[in-house]
């Protein structure tokens, strides 16, 4: 097991949690400063891990908050190096997963990109638009670098090709409770624990559930229905951009996320 | 080996979310079913036939002739049913989703004439459909918008980044990752991951096949050069298609100059040869930053107002078997006034681009140049220019 995905796997054994809680943050936004208090309110309210999302101008899986959010970080003047300095601070605290489009990876070339988030103390890279057929390049470089890459797997797809992409997941297995973007959903499709059932018998890795997570009750069935992990993105998100200034926004997140983590004790 | 092209050289691939994969790896089956399907077909060319006009024809172009000192040929897709070459792909595609039972249609529209065209064989086929076009191309193509909607289309502005082409095609996208169970996206040029490039291609090939066919037997011979607009390059690639092979006849691409070969100032990503990069589900030329950032484009024809191309396009370029260069806003403008006079034709503004080009002097005796579209949706735009 690489470096990162040991990391991880530590996330995923944690304090008697049913799940473990995977709380995302846009990289930058509101603006780099806050971007970091938010890091660590994360940190102090319970998070076994963080998803740091590294803004990109055309985000095809994100929905309308974390799109907006991605939009206003870049108009701040977030870089990606800033957001990978910010991530290797969040790094000192709990394991830290990059969320990053294919082409932020490609532009920068593939063996520099992953080269630079190990450098920052990154154990584990998600490319939503990178499909198993795409990906190939990145999991080599992540396999020499000692990251874990982590493939998605949705509701459509078939029960063969969980297998082969289950196969090839490193860290965990990131299955998309909807058929839909990012953003939060009123109640959890019917079908979310199926796509568990489907996810855990695809793969030797922890199963984590994301997209469409809102509510700690949400969060809670997620875990019954036998989530190793849960992912939180929009609707922390949504709070710190309703949230009046810095000071505020880590306070309103780290409520949130200690609300979400009392969940799932 | 797919039976269907996924890469064109580096360029192409599947750069989507895993949720669209399935749908792709289906939409592939299905047309590679329907395009050997006689049933599939005849219906195809009997709607091309009766419902478009097609072949369109070839018109030798007289006083454009006489001005550029050689013989200009017109492919004259702007006398189609709808008013461009978009009608050709977005029958295909409807007739295809109908067969694959989607009722539900969505497309992406910049200058509008892909969504009227799509809009249209929805209400022949009775599909509901939905058209995503940004907020700035609503305004400068109303007349589009106006018949898109009595057509009985939805459309949905999409008010993100520069309100065009590039955010329309976005929001699609997301559309159909959510309902991808009940939807086909049309999608409108030879871009996005495969199949939809090669297919795309593969519908629009008529544009070349009949152009082919038609030069030879006015003309005697092939031309020296065929020359097309590129935004996404559909109208460009289904008539170079038919040309590839003949190693004689030069192919020209011709992309948006915009206001200056600068950065947000253009649509050239072919011509200014940048890093390629991914949109929209493809490796291919694209306009970007140092990061990575997809930057904003600008042209005056919102067709061209678009920052990626299509991936066959940036193979044809680094092989060498097309070129590709760009013509400015002023220049196209003033090229749709003097083409509307001479000829008594009214160019849309994205096929101004490819007849400027074509006007200036050259080592050539038989140019053909696609026409891509007419002008009528762009009169509001160019009359405020004045």
């Amino acid at each position: 097991m690489t470096r990162g995905a040991e990391a991880i796997a530590a996330a995923f054994g944690g304090d008697g949690r049913r799940a473990a809680l995977m709380p995302y943050m846009m990289g930058g936004f509101p603006d780099l400063a806050t971007s970091r208090r938010i890091g660590e309110a994360y940190a102090d309210g319970g998070a076994d891990l963080v998803e740091l999302g590294i803004p990109f101008s055309d985000p095809l899986a994100d929905g309308p908050v974390i799109h907006a959010a991605g939009t206003a970080a870049l108009r701040a003047g977030a870089t990606t190096h800033e957001v990978l300095v910010l991530g290797s601070a969040v790094a000192e605290r709990v394991p830290v997963v990059a969320m990053v489009y294919a082409n932020l990876v490609m532009a920068r070339g593939v063996d520099r990109f992953v080269d630079d988030l190990a450098a920052h103390g990154v154990s584990g890279l998600i490319v939503p638009d990178l499909p198993m057929e795409e990906s190939d390049a990145v999991r080599e470089a992540c396999e020499a670098s000692g990251l874990a890459l982590v493939p998605l797997v949705a509701p459509t797809t078939p029960d063969e090709r969980m297998v082969r992409i289950g196969a090839r997941a490193r860290g965990f297995l990131y299955a998309v409770s909807v058929t839909g973007t990012t953003g939060e959903r009123v109640a959890l499709s019917d079908a979310f624990a199926a796509l568990v059932t489907r996810a855990k018998a695809a793969t030797a890795v922890p199963v984590a559930l994301g997209f469409g997570i809102g509510t700690p009750d949400q969060a809670r069935e997620a875990a019954d229905a036998g989530a190793d992990g849960v992912i939180v993105g929009s609707r922390l998100v949504r709070a710190a951009a309703e949230a009046d200034g810095s000071d505020a926004a880590a306070a309103a997140v780290h409520a949130l996320v200690t609300a979400f983590a009392d969940a799932l004790r | 080996m797919s039976a269907v092209e996924h890469r064109f050289g580096p360029y192409g691939g599947q750069y989507v979310p895993e949720t669209l994969m399935p749908a792709l790896a289906e939409l592939e089956r299905a047309w590679v079913a329907a395009r050997d399907d006689p049933g599939f077909r005849s219906e195809l060319e009997g709607l091309r036939r009766d419902y478009v006009g097609r072949p369109s024809p070839l018109y030798l172009a007289r006083r454009l002739s006489e001005a550029a000192g050689r013989r200009l040929y017109l492919k004259r897709e702007d006398l189609n049913h709808t008013g461009s070459h978009k009608i050709n792909n977005a029958l295909g595609q409807a007739l295809l989703a109908r067969n694959m039972g989607k009722r539900r249609i969505i497309a992406e529209t910049g200058a509008g004439q892909h969504g009227v065209a799509t809009a249209s064989a929805c209400a022949l086929m009775d599909l509901e459909c939905v058209i995503y076009m940004g907020v700035e191309d609503v305004r400068r193509q109303r007349p589009n918008v106006q018949r898109m909607e009595l057509l009985g289309a939805t459309v949905s502005p999409v008010d993100a980044g520069a309100r065009t082409l590039k955010e329309a095609t976005s929001a699609a996208i997301r559309d159909w990752v959510a309902n991808v169970e009940s939807t086909h996206y049309i999608i409108g040029s030879a871009v996005g991951p495969a199949p939809y490039p090669a297919m795309v291609r593969d519908l629009q090939r008529v544009i070349g096949d009949e152009a082919r066919a038609q030069v030879l037997e006015q003309e005697g011979r092939l031309p020296d050069r065929v020359i097309a607009c590129v935004g996404g390059g559909s109208n460009a690639i289904g008539i170079f298609a038919a040309f590839i092979a003949d190693d004689g006849v030069e192919l020209i691409g011709v992309e948006a100059g915009g206001e200056a070969l600068e950065p947000g100032r253009h649509g050239a990503p072919l011509t200014v040869a940048g890093r390629p990069g991914v949109l929209h589900g493809a490796l291919s030329a694209v306009l970007q930053d140092e990061m990575g950032q997809i930057l904003e484009a600008h042209s005056i024809s919102a067709g061209l107002d678009y920052p990626g191309t299509g991936p066959e396009h940036a193979h044809l370029r680094d092989t060498g078997r097309a070129r590709y260069v760009a013509v400015s806003d002023a220049e196209a403008l003033e090229t749709f006034r003097r083409v509307t006079r001479l000829e008594g034709i009214i160019p849309a503004l994205e096929t101004a681009h490819a007849l400027h080009y074509a006007l200036q002097p050259a080592e050539a005796d038989v140019d053909l140049i696609c026409c891509s579209g007419r002008g009528d949706k762009d009169l509001a735009e160019v009359l405020a220019q004045a």
